[in-house]
């Protein structure tokens, strides 16, 4: 069995070494959890905002869904994306299947509803605040999706950080659509589960701890980003 | 204090906002019926507000004066009878001739620049023309070293003022005031009035509501009386203060306890 400070030279020696081969696995993780992320983001603030303001029949089950698609499992996800991506499926004319833009594609599948949901909650806090003042202003519907993202946009950073934090961590979507190719498809979490089913727990350890300090940096930088604009009084 | 000269540079250029700011008048409820839970908090009320001048709103907590206020500014719906604007229902792109001023300032988060800046974008007012008249409200209002401020870091006194900049500032043929001054000092409540008399001085039509009768004193040319979401009276100022013909009114104006 290996130790913990074992995994902790490892890791150390994989970064100051720039191992290639962590760097390129580091990027890709980066290259598709940061796509998804924005691609839900696009999706999902504005469909968020939408059913935040509007006051539509059946708005409650749409509201309970969004919410209870937060949940989805990552597995599933994978293979319904899977059955679509693959040849026999509706979209395997792209041949996308075992390529970082499935992966991407997966992982948005997964992270837009939590974006939408967390946006959801957020904007409908704002909306009995600003209603009447910008409804008084002549603003209409979709002017009031733009307003309200904007004015939410400090509570918006901390919902794309968790949708981030859900898109990088998640290991069951990328290796059913990716499959976990080296050099090809191979993020950080399929190497971790790779390696450890190997038995190479050093490797595996050391890039768990990569992985950790990823999310933790990728948090200072917005948590620094939100103390900026606090500072100017943009709470 | 100098009237607001935002209006004259607004209304001077062709095409942003023009003179048909004169559709939203009169401003009109016709058999207005507000029901909440099993009580009628509004009550089959007539109204129209035309012409000029400024007219209070009097009554005790609970007497239906916001909700007044709101329905005729088409924020809320009526359960039974109509609001109209020039004889047309409330249209959006009349809105912005209808400034609103609420209780509580709903500050955005810019600077007090960009608040002014925001709702003459939702005016229509081209972007060109936008700073110049927001720099110009907000000096009426007194808040020119202000400008550049977070809105929200702003004393609730300033915040009301820009809320009332902002709602001048797209020259509005009425403006609506929902107890502007209820939690302000002295000072700012000072502040609030004289803008309001020199919006009224250039000719927009006002209509405030509030449960202080100093202030219905200092400004009123004409007060209506709500009592039990009915209108009890309607009376120029000087001759309601004087004496007025309902015993509510009398009571209230007495300091006593109306039911």
């Amino acid at each position: 069995m290996q130790d913990l400070g074992g995994a902790f030279g490892e890791a150390l020696r994989l970064i100051v070494q720039l191992d290639r081969d962590l760097l390129e696995i580091v990027g890709l993780s980066l290259r598709v959890s940061l796509s998804a992320v924005a691609l839900a983001a696009l999706i999902g603030l504005p469909l968020g905002a939408v059913v935040a303001i509007c006051r539509f029949p059946g708005k409650a089950i749409v509201v309970a869904t969004l919410n209870t698609f937060m949940g989805l499992p990552p597995v599933v996800v994978g293979l319904v994306v899977y059955l679509m991506l693959s040849r026999a499926g509706p979209l395997g004319e792209l041949g996308l299947l075992y390529t970082p833009s499935a992966m991407i594609v997966a992982q948005t599948v997964l992270v837009t509803p939590i974006v939408a949901a967390l946006a959801r909650q957020t904007v409908e806090d704002m909306r009995s605040e600003y209603w009447e003042q910008l409804h008084a202003f002549g603003v209409g519907t979709g002017g009031m999706v733009a307003t309200l993202l904007w004015e939410a946009r400090l509570s918006l950073v901390t919902v794309l950080l968790a949708g981030f934090g859900r898109a990088v961590a998640e290991v069951g979507a990328v290796i059913i659509v990716g499959g976990n190719i080296n050099h090809v498809t191979r993020v950080m979490t399929t190497a971790i589960a790779l390696e450890t089913s190997k038995g190479a727990l050093d490797l595996a350890l050391g890039l768990g701890i990569v992985l950790l300090a990823l999310v933790l940096g990728v948090n200072g930088l917005a948590s620094g980003l939100r103390g900026m604009v606090a500072r100017h009084g943009h709470a | 204090m100098a009237m607001p000269e935002a209006a004259i540079a607004a209304s001077a250029v062709p095409g942003s906002l023009p003179p048909a700011a004169e559709v939203v008048l009169p401003i009109a409820g016709r058999g207005l019926v507000v029901r909440r839970g099993g009580r009628t908090l509004i009550d089959g009320i007539d109204i129209a507000f035309d012409g000029h001048g400024l007219t209070v709103v009097l009554g005790a907590n609970g007497a239906g004066k916001s909700l007044l206020l709101r329905l005729l500014a088409g924020l809320v719906a009526p359960d039974g009878g109509t609001v109209t604007w020039g004889g047309t229902p409330p249209q959006r792109r009349h809105a912005p001739f209808v400034g609103f001023v609420f209780q509580r300032p709903v500050m955005l988060r810019r600077t007090a620049l960009g608040n002014v800046r925001y709702a003459l974008k939702a005016a229509g007012v081209p972007r060109s023309m936008r700073d110049a008249i927001a720099h110009r409200a907000l000096g009426d209002a007194g808040l020119g070293d202000l400008a550049g401020w977070p809105a929200r870091l702003l004393s609730g006194g300033e915040q009301q003022r820009v809320a009332l900049a902002r709602a001048l500032a797209s020259s509005p043929r009425a403006l609506l005031l929902d107890e502007p001054t209820s939690n302000l000092d002295p000072a700012s409540t000072l502040a609030i009035e004289n803008l309001v008399l020199a919006a009224r001085k250039a000719g927009t039509r006002i209509v405030l509501v509030t449960h202080d009768l100093g202030q219905a004193r200092r400004l009123a040319d004409e007060i209506v009386f709500l009592h039990a979401g009915r209108v009890l009276e309607r009376a120029p100022a000087q001759h309601f203060l004087d004496g007025p013909s309902s015993g509510q009114a009398q009571a209230f104006l007495e300091g006593r306890i109306v039911l």
